[in-house]
């Protein structure tokens, strides 16, 4: 303590009378223990499992070996990353990553503001608050429990979907194993659990729109469709655009749990994401190192992506060029 | 009043508001159809499983498929840890986030800029799964229930709103404790957590809710069949059909189908029991997230 108050004495000599600002420090330690000793168990917490993992991420630059500890470890430099991007798998994970983030920016995205628009429309608002009560349960569901209703809908020779769709298509797929739906499940599954919920925000935006300016509108006469239109759309379009730049913020993040659940070994060409290939290659198969690697490349760029996205959202936030 | 909108509906906006009603009542109902097919899955007989595809209402009742999950040794002893793990997690995880909240919440504290900004990063950055992985097993926390609990124990976003909260109740209230002899950590456990009730509320249903339904934790922190959560044992069951771990008496073996669409059930109930609450107070916390994080 001794050593922090002549330290800070010292720099700010030039602001502070060093005598008076020694017992400054003094006494805020005394004043704010109490403070101080509630901080304890919080700093523990983010030191041990947000920061201390951090630090662990440096055996993706390592050949860790367990029974030598992370220190011991010899460097390898940047060899895991070399490999990494070397291998077939690096264009295939990005590619599997990519189509669903994109499929989910172009089919469940519009969904929700459709949805969000058709319940603002609703007059009867008894009938509106009880078909959000419904369209929010599954927000609340487990992936695990939303993937065992996947297996049971389409389960081979029993599912009602099963049936459903092979025989309208004619045809006799095993749509839980083949590779070619594998997306539409998963977009159908994110559809499913997170529409509902995802139109809250919209709505909130649908609430605050100015209502005089429909009255202007009425005595202009102008109908249902050009004041949702002219009125309504571009009101939310502020939202909207902030919602989409974040939402391409959060690309690379496929939800691990989802992915896992519907991944198995007749369909992971397409489904391997980053999130699950750094627990089949890291867990399953004991590559601490190479997998930490493709953890990190993922946690780097994945903050790229959400401050070039905060910032882009701050831009067209500001300006308002809609 | 702000029914304005409505006003000076032209013949098309009515057939559009008929054709709404119908759209949005039939996805409602789209929402909770496959529970609706589960459940009535649940009750019927092996045999009605097997030769109707989809119905929503079983012919003949049969309880059997309860019967053989409630009275399976495995699948109870996964409900019971479920239970206590989220208790016990839920309240752990609270009482850290509080009480790291409310240190924050003083504008005077020094270093509470540098601890914020620390924190804030942690919701961009993180080291990722192998090495939490490695913290845990090092901590020695792994097959314990601490581990479905400690690693995730303070959500730096419900922190955040948690310490704002704290931050805009009147400043009156702990001078008076303060006068009264009160230092700062008795004032939090009589003043402040009372005052805040509905806002921990929500954070404990926040948390609870992600314990209870938490999957990847136990998947990788416990290698023990017998420690596994209903999240583990509800996967072995329908995605892997593994019908053994429901550990039956050999003599009465379980209905296979049935067993699935029952555990689904009952997984799914707390869930169900507690959405009233849910649904109140997390579609207000995300709207207090998207305003101020």
């Amino acid at each position: 303590m001794v050593v922090l108050d002549r330290s800070v004495a010292a720099t700010e000599a030039l602001v502070v009378p060093p005598r008076k600002r020694r017992a400054g420090v003094r006494v805020h330690f005394t004043q704010f223990k109490w403070l101080y000793l509630l901080l304890v168990p919080g700093i523990i917490y983010f030191a041990l499992f947000r920061y201390g993992p951090m630090g662990g991420a440096i055996i993706a630059f390592k050949d860790y070996v367990p029974f030598l500890g992370i220190a011991d470890s010899p460097w390898v430099g940047f060899a895991h990353f070399e490999d990494f991007f070397a291998s077939p798998d690096f264009p295939r994970l990005l590619a599997n990553t990519l189509i669903l983030a994109l499929l989910s920016l172009v089919i469940a995205f519009p969904l929700t503001i459709v949805v969000a628009l058709l319940l603002n429309e609703l007059r009867l608002n008894i009938l509106k608050r009880s078909v959000q009560t419904l369209i929010y349960i599954p927000h609340f569901l487990s992936w695990t429990v939303v993937a065992s209703l996947t297996y049971l809908l389409f389960a081979l020779d029993a599912g009602p979907l099963f049936h459903a769709i092979n025989g309208l298509l004619g045809t006799d797929i095993n749509f839980l194993t083949d590779p070619a739906w594998f997306r539409p499940i998963i977009v159908l599954q994110d559809i499913w659990k997170n529409t509902g919920w995802g139109t809250i925000i919209f709505l909130a935006a649908l609430a605050s729109v100015d209502q005089e300016q429909y009255e202007a509108a009425i005595i202009d006469g102008a109908g249902r469709f050009q004041r949702v239109w002219h009125i309504t759309l571009p009101s939310i379009m502020p939202t909207v655009v902030v919602m989409l730049v974040l939402q391409m913020g959060q690309v690379l993040n496929t939800g691990f749990e989802q992915i896992y659940l519907m991944t198995n070994s007749l369909n992971r060409q397409v489904a391997d994401v980053f999130d699950t290939y750094v627990y089949f290659m890291g867990i399953t198969q004991g590559s601490y190192s190479y997998s930490t690697a493709v953890g990190l490349f993922k946690a780097v760029v994945g903050v790229i992506l959400i401050f070039g996205a905060n910032w882009l959202a701050r831009r067209f936030n500001q300006t308002g060029i809609f | 009043m702000a029914r304005e909108k409505y006003r000076f509906n032209t013949p098309a906006g009515r057939v559009f508001d008929v054709f709404n009603v119908a759209l949005l009542v039939a996805l409602g109902l789209l929402a909770m159809l496959p529970f609706i097919y589960v459940t009535a899955g649940s009750f019927a007989t092996e045999s009605e499983l097997a030769t109707r595809s989809f119905f929503l209402w079983p012919e003949t009742f049969s309880l059997r498929a309860y019967e053989s999950i409630l009275t399976s040794p495995a699948f109870l002893r996964a409900m019971i840890t479920t239970i206590a793990v989220t208790a016990v997690g839920t309240v752990v995880q609270l009482l850290l986030t509080a009480s790291m909240a409310y240190p924050l919440s003083k504008g005077n504290l020094p270093g509470r800029r540098l601890m914020l900004s620390l924190i804030v990063f942690t919701m961009v950055f993180s080291g990722g799964m192998i090495p939490t992985f490695l913290m845990v097993k090092d901590l020695g926390l792994l097959n314990t229930y601490w581990a479905l609990i400690l690693p995730a124990a303070i959500n730096p976003f419900s922190l955040i709103i948690i310490k704002n909260f704290f931050q805009q109740l009147p400043a009156e209230l702990e001078e008076s404790a303060k006068i009264d002899g009160a230092n700062e950590l008795q004032t939090l456990w009589s003043v402040i957590l009372p005052l805040s009730k509905p806002v921990l509320a929500t954070f404990a249903l926040f948390y609870a809710v992600g314990i209870w339904n938490d999957f990847m934790s136990p998947l990788l922190y416990l290698n023990d069949n017998s420690m596994w959560t209903l999240q583990m044992f509800l996967r072995q069951v329908t995605v892997a059909t593994d019908l053994s771990i429901i550990e039956a008496d050999p003599s009465q073996l379980p209905p296979a189908q049935g067993v699935k669409f029952a555990v689904i059930v009952v997984a799914t109930l707390p869930i169900l029991l507690f959405y009233p609450f849910l649904q109140k107070h997390f579609a207000k916390g995300m709207l207090i997230g998207s305003v101020k994080g």
